[in-house]
């Protein structure tokens, strides 16, 4: 089910004017840089759909950058993003799209940090509620509950000893998913956990061979 | 957890206990959080929706100045005695559209479901609540119904403008409303979801079409008049009325509704009032782009 919770309807606590176009954008900027572990230096944001024909007057734009920013949909520096962004030293670059998305609500981001880039593509689904459907061109769906994102080598055995970890120090693996673009080159496991994870197996983790980056996502 | 209106009654009739309990059950299973942490989070929920119907009753205006101001004029009209419709009626419409003023004004609401339907929920509870004075706990139960109707629509149709219309957003916010009088109102769960089918059914095919891309025309109007659906639809189930279709079958067509709706229609402020001569004048006045698409009238 897309929703599982009450208060993914009544909720969230926001700025105005949209929970998809101004919420649900807070939420993929703030996913995003989580996701890229800092905030970047600069910022390319292709806008799809729904989200192209109408971000200036749902303030999309301004949502999105207030969550790379890492405020949360009720922040009333929201408005101000824009101007904030520009003062902490974050390029921002806005772009239209022509091009017909699967969900009309889509935005594609690319992240940089000097030589480290990293591009995310989210989508808004009603109610500010939000998926992360490509991260650096693998295809996943991440909700932005609690889960772990694990980049690795595409190498037999990775998996097993990633889910041993988990299994030692006794956290349950909800939903799992599990892509690669091409056979021996990079992969991506996106594990979704009942428990809460400590540093200590994100490190446990990060140590194993194979494994390139580990990234804990939390609510 | 219930997938549907069906179960989500057959629970509560099972159990012996209102909507909103089933509701809190499944958030405890789900989230994990006690029960004292989940109603402790929607009474913080209750307390931004009051916040925000006092700043919109106060008066507000949106930066574009499109709307603001109307929960103000029809509050005095409420007060001059003349009102035809009766004044609890009248007292939602105008909670309504506070709430959706101090939204596109950029201000703190909660979604309920999403920002631009976020007045029907609200708005009806704080008019009903003068008449059947309800204890906090109620008021926060009135909620957690209207999430149960809410999370059957979103899990089985959709609750997002830009995929199935203002039907999915403002039609079932006032359908999850009018499920949540009834119930506070002393309804069975039964009636509680012949209510939401009467209020959907009249919502079916709304199209999501602001004007400039601003969630402020129509949407804060149509707030208004989906309280008042909402409120109407409550009645008529507590008199007895019945859906002759099902309240998921109604669901399902307000899914397919959405599925068959052109893009024009469904928050792209390509077609519909977006589209009039009035709606293009104002959106190019707004951000000076006169974009003259006559086509947009045959979209």
């Amino acid at each position: 089910m897309k929703y599982r919770s009450a208060f993914d309807i009544i909720g969230p606590v926001m700025i105005g004017p949209s929970s998809s176009h101004t919420a649900g954008a807070a939420r993929i900027g703030r996913v995003a840089r989580t996701l890229f572990e800092k905030q970047p230096k600069k910022v390319i944001i292709s806008l799809y759909g729904s989200f192209a024909s109408t971000y200036k007057g749902h303030g999309t734009d301004l949502a999105l950058v207030a969550g790379l920013l890492d405020f949360d949909t009720f922040d009333e520096r929201i408005p101000n993003s824009l101007k904030i962004a520009m003062e902490q030293g974050m390029e921002v670059i806005f772009q239209t799209e022509s091009a017909v998305p699967d969900h009309p609500n889509t935005v594609k981001l690319l992240l940089i940090d000097g030589d480290y880039e990293m591009e995310i593509t989210g989508i808004s689904i009603g109610g500010g509620t939000i998926e992360i459907t490509e991260i650096n061109s693998f295809k996943l769906k991440l909700s932005g509950d609690p889960a772990i994102l694990v980049m690795h080598h595409d190498r037999f055995g990775v998996i097993s000893t990633v889910t041993s970890v988990l299994a030692k120090h006794e956290i349950n693996i909800g939903h799992m998913e599990v892509a690669r673009k091409e056979k021996g080159d990079m992969a991506i496991m996106v594990i979704e956990v009942d428990q809460k994870i400590d540093e200590k197996v994100i490190k446990e983790l990060k140590d194993l061979t194979h494994v390139k980056r580990v990234i804990r996502m939390v609510e | 957890m219930f997938r549907n209106v069906a179960e989500l009654v057959g629970l509560a009739e099972k159990h012996q206990v209102k909507i909103a309990e089933i509701m809190i059950r499944q958030e405890v299973e789900v989230s994990g959080l006690s029960r004292e942490e989940i109603l402790q989070k929607m009474d913080n929920n209750l307390t931004v929706m009051e916040n925000a119907v006092e700043r919109g009753l106060n008066g507000v205006k949106s930066q574009t100045g499109l709307t603001g101001g109307d929960a103000v004029l029809l509050q005095n009209y409420i007060s001059s005695g003349k009102a035809l419709s009766g004044p609890l009626l009248l007292d939602a419409v105008s909670k309504a559209m506070a709430t959706n003023e101090v939204n596109a004004a950029m201000g703190i609401i909660c979604a309920t479901p999403t920002a631009g339907s976020a007045g029907v929920v609200p708005g009806t509870l704080f008019a009903v609540k003068n008449k059947l004075n309800p204890s906090r706990e109620e008021m926060i139960e009135y909620l957690f119904t209207a999430a149960a109707f809410g999370f059957v629509v979103a899990n089985n149709a959709s609750i997002s403008g830009a995929a199935g219309g203002c039907q999915a957003e403002v039609g079932s916010a006032a359908g999850m409303a009018a499920a949540a009088i009834v119930e506070m109102a002393g309804g069975t769960p039964q009636q509680a979801a012949e209510a939401m089918a009467i209020t959907l059914k009249n919502m079916l095919g709304l199209v999501c079409d602001p004007v400039a891309g601003l969630v402020e025309v129509p949407c804060v109007k149509r707030n208004a008049m989906g309280a008042s659906n909402a409120l109407t639809a409550a009645d008529m189930a507590l008199a007895g009325i019945k859906s002759r279709i099902p309240c998921d079958e109604v669901i399902g067509a307000m899914y397919a509704i959405g599925q068959t709706m052109p893009s024009a229609l469904r928050e792209t402020a390509g077609g519909g009032l977006a589209a009039t001569p009035t709606g293009r004048r104002l959106e190019a006045e707004i951000f000076g782009e006169p974009k003259p698409r006559l086509k947009d009238y045959l979209a």
